[in-house]
């Protein structure tokens, strides 16, 4: 009892600081979790009751949050925490083996911790590495450009328990691999630059050069900004000191995409102007960005960054000299949810909470973040409009094409001999693209990921662009000895992975596509569950709540249109068959009775006993 | 001047402003299948029963705000397909056995099943590994028969003010958790008295020692069947179950 | 085979088969709830394989009747001998259709049960795990019948109500798309 209530002080006392840090704010619970998880290394329960109390929140609903996110952990994961990035460019890259090779150097199982808690090996959703892979996480920090060698050292630097810092620093050197510069890449621009051109347009001559520039959102919805932003500028705020807000949604979790990782990296500056931009647009004296926690490696550079800028007048109060423009913008971390890149979920994280889709209306415009006039624009499309703010909205509406002005970054990996980000103006086609990175054998290319199209050779001929295809950034090239069934496979779990289980069908569903799609490739898959597939993606598509159900067949739906005979050469036969393996089902009983006899076996092994068990 | 009015399935049926298609319809007794709405709560559209199409989209007629002259298809055989695919999805999702439940004849979900014809779970059952909560000296929590529909967790919330009720994990392994370091839902201050004690429209929450005490034939859904029950649905409130 | 015979219609009669596998007979029993309408029902239908005719294995059937879940080895032969020989296969009640009661020991480990019932428990002293290769080696789980092979309709019910077969089977029997209503259709 005296150990408990120490403990139970303890954790009191640890939480106390990082409490004040966050003013005791129940909406900054998702940022107390993290800071606390660093210090103890897991959320035991004892201090989500602290963390509970102090906040002055159900502990429910503590418990409910902490239980949401993919890096908390309620239970003690391994000292080292070790996760392979998962998707399929990282597979390609031969990961699989190299997550074998590493559990095997440690004699630990995938999934479990070692006995002596100091290493737990798993996989988590893609890291946004996919042109340095394949990748992996140690303890939040991400590692690039595995190989059998580097594996091997990592299990000799983990068994001798060597600290992060002491690492090769080598492994964690995360490249930008700009391969094609167009507008914004190429932009040669002052921190401050677009926020002063701002300024001196004034924010109705800014908004009416938005409306100019035609400029859409990057994040691969397409919504015309200047809308967004008249919009949000147009609405009331709430309350008394209610306030605007600008978020810039930097939760780059889609497969395949890493363009914001680069522009975060190495256009920090332009990101931020972006935003300040936006703010003094629509009158937001407040500004988040929302990291994903796979980026968290770039904290301390966009810190110091935002230091200078405070240093330079270009943040805080009075910006550029002008007083009553006021701007500030903090950093949140994310903690692991493809889910929260829908913008009404990462609000509800921004808030604290499970990253669940809001209803919708209303809209985050009139009522988002705190219940206030909120503009949630992606990281390009700040980009884009610090570019506008200085160059102004008829150069911008110049470029690309009608419906599609501007350039796009492309986030290009799988089978190339040169990925990264390539910049194009908005109608370049497909074979062009595959042409400058050097994908000479491909027959099919994921665009924007696996929410978005997957097209086959007698496609490549379509253009990038909202009119034909529109993309957020990802572009996945499968040469042509790939397995488009494996590929469509590894997205039919990432969507099980990441349904935040909200509603019925995709919770559901998007286990049941996964299940079928593991009997396929088990050989146990007939015609029945490629029907299965088509009519759990029609109900997919007409009755989830957001995006990521509706879109989570559509790569099982497009390669079974385009590869169809990648799935039928594993079809067992045309009537049905159990999904499990009926022999396998019988060896607890085998192993209790000590028989095996051909009655105690299925299929060959009854014909042959003793062999095959 | 008339009221405005939506066409439900080819019949004006008048709202006033701010109703949702779902309020349009109770109001005139027109079933729409639904499991995690219940007139008393802020609707949360996750069960996706209420699914009908508005001009032509799929939207869930609990949270859509209806319309002036607005079109919607309710009982159309695509809309009931799909409805009885979700409950099959939710029998399979977790462990409803029927016969063993004290919640049978009475439950939303057996109800809907039938009314929407639902032979079988068509998919291969999950069993998940769920056991029950027996702590509590009034109250069962079988969590087996949970749809996550999360009206406890509003009832508890918004109307007792106790948070007794959460949920927690993602996707396929979310579960209804109770307010209690312990997990264990003695150690919370729930009591029969609450609301939240009273809005399961399945067999989760249970008054220990007083099941089965009507016999089948008359229990609610044995008399008529659900969709003949709209007046009733609409009405409910505090201490009336499912 | 059996065209015309007692028919006054020259119809073939039907050949129907029944089994029962993890169930209860409770479905059989209730299929003999149909009382005197059974005297109706051999007007046109011959019985195969059923514990009615004590026929041990399916000959060439129309229509088989399956009681109860998958819960061991003879459990899988018997639904698989079906399934080759019908052309329409009916799960009949909560057992064959979801698992049902037996499946109730499915978040348990076989192999442990096993233990307990035969080792462990408080009254056995030398007990022994039943190793006979006559019986029937069990599954790890119990599974209702549609995970192993192709079902073609489901009558529910724990169990189905006399009516609710006898609608069942001549609606089927009439070339009419079987269907329970209100209140034949139940769960329990």
């Amino acid at each position: 009892m005296s150990k408990e209530c120490f403990e139970t002080e303890r954790l009191e006392e640890l939480l106390r600081p990082l409490v004040d840090r966050h003013h005791a704010d129940p909406l900054q619970l998702v940022q107390i979790l993290r800071e606390a998880q660093e210090l103890v290394g897991y959320l035991p329960p004892a201090l989500l009751t602290a963390t509970a109390r102090a906040l002055r929140l159900p502990r429910a609903q503590v418990e409910g949050v902490a239980g949401f996110y993919s890096f908390f952990h309620l239970t003690p994961p391994g000292r080292y925490r070790v996760l392979f990035s998962d998707n399929i460019t990282d597979r390609m890259l031969g990961s699989g083996e190299l997550l074998d090779r590493l559990c095997n150097r440690l004699w630990i199982e995938r999934g479990k911790v070692s006995e002596d808690g100091l290493v737990s090996v798993d996989t988590t959703s893609c890291t946004g590495m996919c042109d340095q892979g394949p990748a992996l996480l140690v303890n939040g920090q991400a590692l690039t450009r595995l190989s059998g060698e580097r594996i091997d050292r990592i299990s000799e630097l983990i068994r001798a328990q060597a600290p992060l810092a002491d690492w090769p620093g080598e492994y964690f050197r995360v490249e930008d691999n700009i391969r094609r510069r167009d507008t914004l890449l190429s932009a040669e621009w002052l921190a401050g630059e677009a926020l002063q051109a701002a300024i001196g347009r004034g924010s109705e001559a800014m908004l009416a050069e938005m409306q100019l520039s035609n400029l859409r959102g990057r994040g691969g919805a397409g919504f015309t900004t200047a809308i967004k932003w008249a919009s949000a500028r147009r609405a009331p705020c709430h309350g008394d000191d209610g306030l605007r807000y600008l978020v810039c949604n930097a939760d780059e979790g889609e497969p395949g995409t890493f363009k914001d990782r680069v522009l975060l990296s190495s256009y920090a500056d332009l990101v931020f102007d972006g935003m300040s931009v936006a703010g003094f647009s629509i009158g937001a004296s407040k500004g988040l960005l929302y990291l994903r926690g796979e980026y968290a490696y770039l904290l301390p550079a966009l810190r110091e960054n935002l230091e200078r800028r405070r240093r330079s007048g270009l943040l805080g109060r009075a910006l550029c000299g002008q007083v009553g423009l006021d701007f500030e913008i903090d950093i949140h971390l994310g903690a692991g949810a493809y889910v929260c890149g829908e913008e009404t979920a990462l609000l509800e994280s921004l808030e604290g909470k499970r990253g669940i889709p809001r209803i919708r209306p209303p809209f985050p415009v009139t009522a988002g973040y705190r219940g206030q006039p909120t503009v949630v624009n992606n990281v390009e499309t700040l980009c884009k409009a610090a570019l506008i703010a200085v160059r102004g909205g008829a150069w911008f509406a110049g470029l690309g094409t009608k419906q599609s002005t501007g350039s796009k970054l492309l986030s290009i990996s799988g089978d190339v001999e040169r990925p990264g980000i390539y910049e194009y103006p908005f109608g370049v086609s497909v074979d062009q693209v595959l042409q400058d990175c050097g994908a000479g054998n491909a027959q099919a290319v994921q665009v924007s990921g696996p929410s978005g199209v997957c097209l086959a050779m007698h496609e490549f001929s379509r253009s990038i662009a909202f009119e034909d295809v529109p993309t957020a950034g990802a572009f996945m090239v499968f040469g042509a000895h790939r397995d488009m069934f494996e590929v469509a496979r590894n997205f039919a779990h990432f969507f099980k992975h990441e349904s935040c289980g909200f509603c019925t069908p995709c919770r559901v569903g998007t286990s049941l596509v996964a299940n079928c799609m593991d009997k396929i490739g088990k050989g146990l898959g007939t015609q029945y569950e490629i029907n299965q597939i088509f009519k759990i993606h029609r109900l997919l598509h007409a009755a989830s709540h957001c995006g990521l159900g509706q879109a989570a067949c559509n790569p099982l739906f497009d390669t079974l249109q385009k590869f169809r005979p990648a799935y039928e050469r594993r079809l067992c036969s045309l009537d049905f068959e159990p999904a499990f393996d009926l022999d396998q089902a019988l060896a607890a009983a085998r192993q209790m009775t000590g028989r095996d006899d051909p009655a105690a076996h299925f299929g060959l092994a009854a014909r042959f006993p003793g062999v095959a068990s | 001047m008339n009221p405005p009015s939506i066409l439900l399935d080819g019949l004006p049926v008048p709202f006033v402003n701010g109703q949702t298609i779902m309020d349009a319809a109770m109001a005139a007794e027109i079933f729409i299948p639904h499991l995690c709405h219940h007139p008393e709560f802020k609707p949360q559209g996750s069960c996706k029963l209420c699914t009908v199409k508005a001009n032509g989209r799929y939207v869930s007629a609990c949270t859509l705000p209806a319309r002036d002259g607005m079109e919607v298809e309710n009982n159309t055989p695509d809309l009931n397909d799909k409805r009885r695919t979700l409950l099959q999805m939710l029998f399979v999702e977790g462990n409803h056995f029927c016969p063993s439940c004290e919640k049978s004849g009475n439950c939303m979900l057996q109800a809907l099943a039938y009314e929407l014809e639902m032979l079988s779970p068509h998919f291969d059952p999950f069993y998940p590994n769920r056991p029950v909560d027996a702590s509590h000296p009034e109250v069962l929590l079988d969590f087996n028969r949970c749809i996550l529909c999360e009206l406890c967790v509003r009832a508890s919330r918004d109307v007792d003010g106790k948070s007794v009720f959460s949920l927690s994990g993602r996707g396929i392994t979310k579960h209804l958790i109770v307010n209690a370091e312990s997990g264990r839902l003695a150690d919370t201050d729930f009591s029969w008295a609450d609301k939240a004690a009273h809005v399961c429209p399945v067999g989760v929450i249970l008054k220990k020692r007083t099941g089965f005490a009507v016999p089948i034939g008359k229990r609610r859904y044995d008399v008529e069947p659900i969709g003949m029950q709209v007046e009733r649905l609409a009405a409910r409130s505090a201490g009336e179950e499912g | 085979m059996d065209a015309g015979a007692g028919n006054s219609e020259g119809r073939r009669k039907v050949r129907l088969a029944t089994a029962s596998l993890a169930g209860c007979f409770g479905c059989h029993m209730s299929f003999l709830d149909i009382d005197e309408r059974l005297f109706a029902l051999l007007e046109r239908v011959d019985f195969d394989r059923s514990p009615l005719t004590d026929i041990k294995h399916c000959g060439s059937c129309d229509i088989g009747l399956i009681e109860g879940g998958i819960c061991n080895a003879e459990n899988v032969h018997v639904l698989r001998e079906f399934r080759s020989h019908c052309k329409v296969l009916i799960a009949v009640g909560a057992c064959a259709v979801n698992g049902g009661l037996p499946a109730q020991r499915n978040h348990l480990d076989l192999g442990q049960c096993l233990q307990e019932i035969y080792l462990t428990a408080p009254d056995i002293v030398g007990g022994q795990i039943p190793n006979d290769p006559e019986l029937p080696l069990p599954l790890d789980k119990v599974h209702p019948i549609h995970e192993i092979v192709r079902i073609d309709y489901f009558i529910p019910g724990c169990p189905p109500s006399g009516d609710a077969i006898w609608k069942f089977l001549s609606d089927l029997l009439d070339g009419r798309t079987p269907r329970l209503g209100h209140p034949m259709l139940h769960f329990d």
